[in-house]
C-alpha cells in the first residue's frame, strides 16, 4: 500500500511541477508586464527607472531562471502580492476558496442526490418511457450553455417573478442573517446543479446497467428475490463504486462551471477571482489561482484512487501499484 | 477490376448502416436540422440582399425593435437586425466547431494510434498526459490561452492585431485541449485491432509501422473517430460560445452566438428577447450534434451504444 501511495504521490507532484511551469510560461505571455503597467500609471517613472526596476525584480532574466526564482520563493511560503488588491495573494485567495467550496459542495451534493435515483431508475427499466424521458433530459442537460441557463434563470426568477436576487453575496450594505445570505445562493447552486446533473445521471445509468448484467444479479433473481431486493441489495452497491471515481475526476469540470456561474452571479469565489485577475493583468493572483485550481483537481484525483481501492475489496493497493 | 464500392460486403454494410441510422429518428431529424442551419448560415449574404437590409448597419433610432415585418426577430442594442446577425454568427460558430473538431480529431487519432500500436512506455506516457489534460480546469486555462499576447510568441504585429486572428486563435486553442476523447477511443480500438491476423500478416511481410498504422489499423478504427468527432463538435461550440460570451473569443463587431449574448445580462430588463435567440441557437445546434453522434454510434458500432 505504501508503494502505491508513494508512486501516486510522486506522479501527482511531477504533474503539478510541469503544470506550474506551463502556467508560469503562459502568464508570462499575457499582454504587458507588471513594470510597464506601473510606468503607465505613474508619470514620474521614466523608461530608465523601468529598466532598473525590471533588473531589481529579476524580470530581465530568461524565463527558466525567473521560474526558478519564483518557485524557490513560493516553496518558502512567499507567493507574492496581488497587484489589484495590494495584499498578499493568499489573503485574497483563501476566503474566496471557502466561498467556492460552499457553492460547489452544495451544488455537487444536490446533483448527486438527484442523479443517482434518476440514473438507477433509467437503468432498471431500459428503453421504457421513464428511461427515454430521462435520456432526453440528459441530452438537454449536456447541450445547454451554462451561462445562457444562468441568464434564463435570472430572467425567470429575478426579473419576471422577482422572488430571488439576480446576483451578489448578501443584502446590500452587508449584514443580514444566515437565511438572507442563503437566498443569494439559490440561483448559482441551481445553475451548477443543472449543469452537472446530466453527466452524473448518465454515469449512474451506465454504471447500474453494467452491474445489472453481472452473474450475481442473475443468481439473485434465480434465488427468487424481488426486483427491489436485487436492485437495492445487490446491484446498487456495486454500481456506486465507479461513480466515486467519476465524481472525483469531474473536479476540473466543476471549476470551469464555478468560473461561469460565479462570474454570472457576481459570487465572490475563486472562479470569478481567476477570471477577474486574468482580465486585470494581476499576474501573481492569476498564477497562484490557476495553480491552486490545478492542485485541488490533482488532489481530487489522488483521493479518488485511494477511495476506489479502499471501498472495493477486490482491488488491492498492490495490484494498483503494479499497473 | 471492381472498385471498393462494388464489393458485396461493403454494400451490405452500408445498407445495414442506413437501416440502423434511420431507426434513430432523432438523429435523422437532427441531421436534417443541421443541414438547414448550415445552409441558412452559408446563404446569409443572399438572404441579406433578398431582405434588403444591411446586417452591419447601426441604426440608433431603431434600437430594441420587437419582431416585425422588416426585422423578423427585431433589432439589438445598436439597431442591427437580429435574424441576420444570428445567421452570420452561425457561420462563425459552425466554422469554429467543425475546424477545431477536425483538428482535434487529427491530434487525437495520431496519439491514440501511437499509444495503442506501440504500447509499453510510450502508451503509458501518452495516456497519462491524456488523463492529465482531461482532469485540468479547462476553462480557466483556455481564458489564459485566449489572453496570450501574440506579439510575445513572435507573431507579426500586423497579423496579431487583425480582426480575423481571434477566429484562428479560437480554433487553435480549442483543438489543443479537445483531442482527449478521440485519443482514448482510438487507442482502445487500436488495441483490439493490433493483434488481428491481417496486422500480423502485414508485420510478417515487413511493412513499416507507419504503413501498418495508416493502411491496416486506421481504416478499422474510423467508426469511433467519426462518433467522437461528431460529439466533440457540440462541446467545442459550447466552449467557443462561453469564451466569446466572456469577451475572450470572437471579437465584435463580428457576430458569434456567444458574443451576441455578452450584453444580454445588462439588458435583461430592457430587452429580454435578445437573451433568448442566440442561446437557443447554441442549444439547438449542440443538442442536434449530440443526437447525431448518438445515432452514428448506434449505426456504426451497435455494441458500444447504450443497450
Amino acid at each position: 500500500m505504501l508503494t502505491f501511495l508513494a508512486r501516486r504521490l510522486l506522479g501527482t507532484v511531477i504533474v503539478l511541477a510541469v503544470m506550474s511551469f506551463v502556467i508560469f510560461l503562459l502568464i508570462g505571455l499575457m499582454p504587458g508586464d507588471p513594470i510597464d503597467i506601473m510606468i503607465a500609471s505613474n508619470p514620474d517613472l521614466t523608461t530608465a527607472d523601468g529598466e532598473r526596476l525590471k533588473r531589481l525584480h529579476g524580470l530581465d532574466l530568461p524565463i527558466t531562471e525567473r521560474y526558478w526564482n519564483w518557485l524557490t520563493a513560493a516553496l518558502g511560503g512567499d507567493l507574492g502580492y496581488s497587484r489589484t488588491f495590494n495584499r498578499p495573494v493568499l489573503d485574497i485567495l483563501l476566503p474566496r476558496l471557502g466561498n467556492t467550496i460552499i457553492l460547489l459542495g452544495i451544488a455537487s451534493l444536490t446533483a448527486i442526490a438527484i442523479a443517482l435515483p434518476l440514473g438507477f431508475a433509467a437503468a432498471v427499466n431500459p428503453h421504457s418511457l421513464t428511461d427515454n424521458g430521462i435520456n432526453m433530459f440528459c441530452f438537454a442537460g449536456i447541450s445547454v450553455p451554462a451561462f445562457w441557463l444562468a441568464i434564463l434563470l435570472i430572467l425567470l426568477f429575478a426579473v419576471t417573478l422577482g422572488v430571488l436576487p439576480a446576483g451578489g453575496m448578501g443584502p446590500v450594505g452587508g449584514g443580514g442573517g444566515f437565511f438572507d445570505r442563503l437566498e443569494f445562493l439559490v440561483l448559482p447552486v441551481l445553475t451548477l446543479t443543472i449543469a452537472s446533473l446530466a453527466g452524473y445521471t448518465r454515469f449512474a445509468r451506465a454504471s447500474m446497467m453494467e452491474a445489472m448484467r453481472q452473474d450475481y444479479v442473475r443468481t439473485a433473481y434465480a434465488k427468487g428475490l424481488s426486483v427491489r431486493n436485487v436492485v437495492v441489495g445487490h446491484a446498487m452497491r456495486n454500481a456506486l463504486l465507479p461513480l466515486v471515481t467519476v465524481v472525483a475526476l469531474d473536479f476540473g469540470a466543476l471549476f470551469s462551471g464555478a468560473l461561469i456561474t460565479e462570474t454570472m452571479f457576481g459570487y465572490l469565489g475563486m472562479g470569478k477571482l481567476m477570471f477577474d485577475s486574468i482580465l486585470a493583468n494581476d499576474f501573481n493572483l492569476a498564477l497562484v489561482g490557476l495553480l491552486f485550481a490545478t492542485l485541488l483537481v490533482l488532489v481530487g484525483n489522488f483521493l479518488a484512487d485511494i477511495a476506489y481501492a479502499a471501498i472495493d475489496p477486490r482491488i488491492s493497493f498492490k495490484s494498483l501499484a503494479d499497473q | 477490376m471492381t472498385s471498393l464500392a462494388d464489393h458485396p460486403i461493403d454494400v451490405a454494410e452500408r445498407q445495414l448502416f442506413w437501416r440502423r441510422f434511420r431507426e434513430h429518428r432523432l438523429a435523422l431529424f437532427s441531421g436534417v436540422l443541421l443541414v438547414i442551419i448550415a445552409m441558412l448560415a452559408l446563404l446569409a449574404p443572399l438572404i441579406e440582399s433578398a431582405m434588403g437590409i444591411d446586417a452591419t448597419r447601426v441604426d440608433l433610432f431603431n434600437q430594441y425593435a420587437l419582431p416585425n415585418a422588416t426585422h423578423w426577430l427585431g433589432t439589438d442594442e445598436a439597431g442591427r437586425d437580429v435574424f441576420l446577425r444570428l445567421l452570420y454568427g452561425g457561420r462563425i460558430s459552425l466554422l469554429v466547431g467543425l475546424v477545431a473538431a477536425f483538428a482535434a480529431a487529427i491530434i487525437g487519432t495520431t496519439i491514440g494510434l501511437l499509444a495503442g500500436y506501440y504500447g509499453g512506455r510510450l502508451d503509458a506516457m501518452l495516456m497519462r498526459t491524456t488523463d492529465g489534460v482531461i482532469a485540468l480546469p479547462i476553462l480557466p486555462l483556455l481564458i489564459v490561452l485566449a489572453a496570450v499576447d501574440l506579439n510575445k510568441v513572435g507573431v507579426p504585429t500586423a497579423i496579431a492585431e487583425s480582426e480575423i486572428v481571434s477566429l484562428y486563435r479560437m480554433m487553435f486553442i480549442i483543438a489543443i485541449v479537445g483531442w482527449t476523447t478521440v485519443a482514448r477511443l482510438v487507442r482502445s480500438a487500436t488495441l483490439s485491432v493490433r493483434s488481428r491476423e491481417f496486422v500480423r500478416a502485414a508485420e510478417a511481410m515487413g511493412a513499416r509501422p507507419w504503413r501498418i498504422m495508416a493502411r491496416h489499423i486506421l481504416p478499422n478504427v474510423v467508426s469511433p473517430i467519426i462518433v467522437a468527432t461528431t460529439l466533440s463538435i457540440g462541446s467545442i461550440i459550447l466552449l467557443e460560445s462561453v469564451l466569446s460570451f466572456l469577451g475572450l473569443g470572437i471579437q465584435p463587431p463580428t457576430p458569434s452566438w456567444g458574443n451576441m449574448l455578452t450584453n444580454a445580462q445588462e439588458l435583461i430588463t430592457r430587452a429580454p428577447q435578445l437573451a433568448v435567440y442566440p442561446g437557443l441557437m447554441i442549444f439547438v445546434t449542440v443538442i442536434a450534434f449530440n443526437f447525431l453522434g448518438d445515432g452514428l454510434q448506434d449505426a456504426l458500432d451497435p455494441r458500444a451504444s447504450r443497450r
